[in-house]
């Protein structure tokens, strides 16, 4: 069953890198095909780098942004993990007392 | 005071920032407690702060992934996600709601698309708050008539019973979730999840609001293994939105990385809140969730009746539902406080 666990997992993985550009939509209904170009000239930096590759490929824009969030939210999920169990909160178990 | 201001670099608006981090920590508590991303929460939310409707979607859809995922996280440290059914239900969800997403499409050729969608989600909303208090109700009488008789209410009793219903289809392959402690036809969480999806996919939303009643009413989860196992798909298919979202160029990474870092705290206050409030509270909280969700969709109809009035309507509706998201914050965060203070004073009771 992990085996299988395992296989569907990098299954949907790959789906993630591959289904965006064919994908329909994913809430919110239609949007307005409008361009929206990010303006990049007033900033510097990171913020103007970003700006750039949105400007330039929103696929590259878009599997950044796919990989910077669950990163982030891992790290930030682990960093809770620290502090709750310094302050002496129980995280592995608790009373199943009503359906 | 400019530093509380933040320039966007894709949208190009400036944004106070801080406004972020308190939306993000309120929807996280929310959403963790709950099980759901909360996008009927954020979108108003980013638009009071300033933000272009065209970007409030696509980054509410990314930073609810990041939340959930670290929701998820700590609903499967207390064994509450089911992760079984949550692949099983994985595809009927995606499939659901291309239908849905299509069936949108289709009625917009019609031209009558919002008005149906706002009708349905409100007709939706409406079951779901009844079947949540009548199902309190109904508990609420057997455990009157337990005491009457001179016994104990059974801890795992519920008002309503319609999964052992639907358990009785035996239609193979039969599966059996170790987790939920459920054993049932594989197809009723299938056409769940495919049911729910369809929905989600026609009303633009997540599907939690829909698929977490769901398990609990239909497919028979406990209310912990609901949240939990809602949270999984949840940060599935917040991933596949951010990534469709991002795509079409409508995130505004910088404002979903900034709503992140409250919506952690946010999460892990949300989540670790179920230990300590008991199942038919979290039921009874999610019904008052609904309910509010539900005025808010009244006060955004109205307006189409009587145009005059939608200026008041709409600021209604925001302080309607920022108000909801304050009050269950508070509660669920007071409550968290309460029960992780108990805790550790019997701990330290233990040791000494």
């Amino acid at each position: 069953m992990k085996k299988l666990l395992g296989k569907m997992m990098n299954l949907g993985i790959l789906a993630f890198l591959l289904a965006p550009h064919i994908a329909f939509a994913a809430g919110g209904g239609e949007i307005a095909p409008i361009v929206i170009v990010a303006d990049s000239r007033h900033i510097t930096g990171m913020m103007a780098w970003w700006a750039n590759l949105y400007n330039e490929s929103h696929l590259y824009f878009a599997l950044l942004t796919v990989a910077i969030i669950p990163i982030i939210g891992v790290i930030f999920g682990l960093i809770a993990d620290v502090i709750m169990k310094r302050i002496g909160i129980d995280l592995k178990s608790r009373e199943l007392a009503e359906h | 005071m400019e530093w509380l201001y933040t320039l966007m670099p894709i949208s190009g608006v400036t944004i106070f920032w801080p406004g972020l981090i308190i939306l993000g920590i309120g929807v996280g508590i929310i959403g963790g407690f709950f099980g759901m991303g909360g996008a009927w929460m954020v979108t108003p939310g980013l638009n009071i702060l300033g933000f272009p409707m065209a970007f409030a979607i696509g980054t509410d859809i990314a930073h609810m992934a990041g939340k959930s995922l670290i929701s998820t996280m700590r609903h499967g440290r207390f064994g509450n996600v089911d992760y079984k059914l949550g692949f099983i239900m994985l595809g009927g969800t995606i499939a659901g709601f291309e239908a849905g997403a299509q069936m949108v499409m289709w009625l917009e050729r019609m031209g009558s698309v919002e008005i149906i969608v706002r009708y349905l989600y409100l007709i939706l909303l409406a079951f779901i708050a009844w079947m949540v208090f009548s199902d309190v109700y109904k508990r609420n009488k057997k455990e009157k008539e337990a005491i009457a008789a001179g016994r104990e209410i059974d801890k795992l009793a519920t008002g309503i019973e319609w999964h052992k219903t639907f358990q009785k289809i035996k239609i193979p392959p039969m599966i059996h979730l170790k987790t939920a402690g459920i054993y049932c036809s594989a197809w009723l969480p299938i056409m769940v999840s495919f049911i729910t999806g369809w929905l989600a996919g026609i009303l633009g939303i997540g599907g939690g609001l829909i698929r977490m009643p769901s398990l609990i009413y239909i497919i028979g989860c406990p209310t912990y293994i609901a949240v939990g196992t809602d949270l999984f798909e949840v940060m599935i298919s917040g991933l596949y939105g951010a990534a469709t979202y991002t795509f079409k160029g409508r995130t505004e990474l910088l404002a979903a990385l900034i709503m992140l870092v409250g919506a952690a705290v946010g999460a892990q206050i949300g989540t670790v809140a179920t230990k300590y409030i008991k199942g038919y509270g979290i039921r009874i909280a999610f019904g008052c969730a609904v309910i509010g969700c539900a005025v808010s969709i009244v006060l955004k109809l109205i307006p189409t009746y009587f145009p005059s009035v939608k200026v008041l309507c709409d600021v209604t509706a925001t302080v309607t539902v920022l108000g909801v998201v304050s009050v269950l914050s508070i509660y669920i965060f007071v409550k968290m406080l309460a029960g992780a203070r108990k805790e550790i004073a019997a701990k330290k009771a233990t040791v000494l």
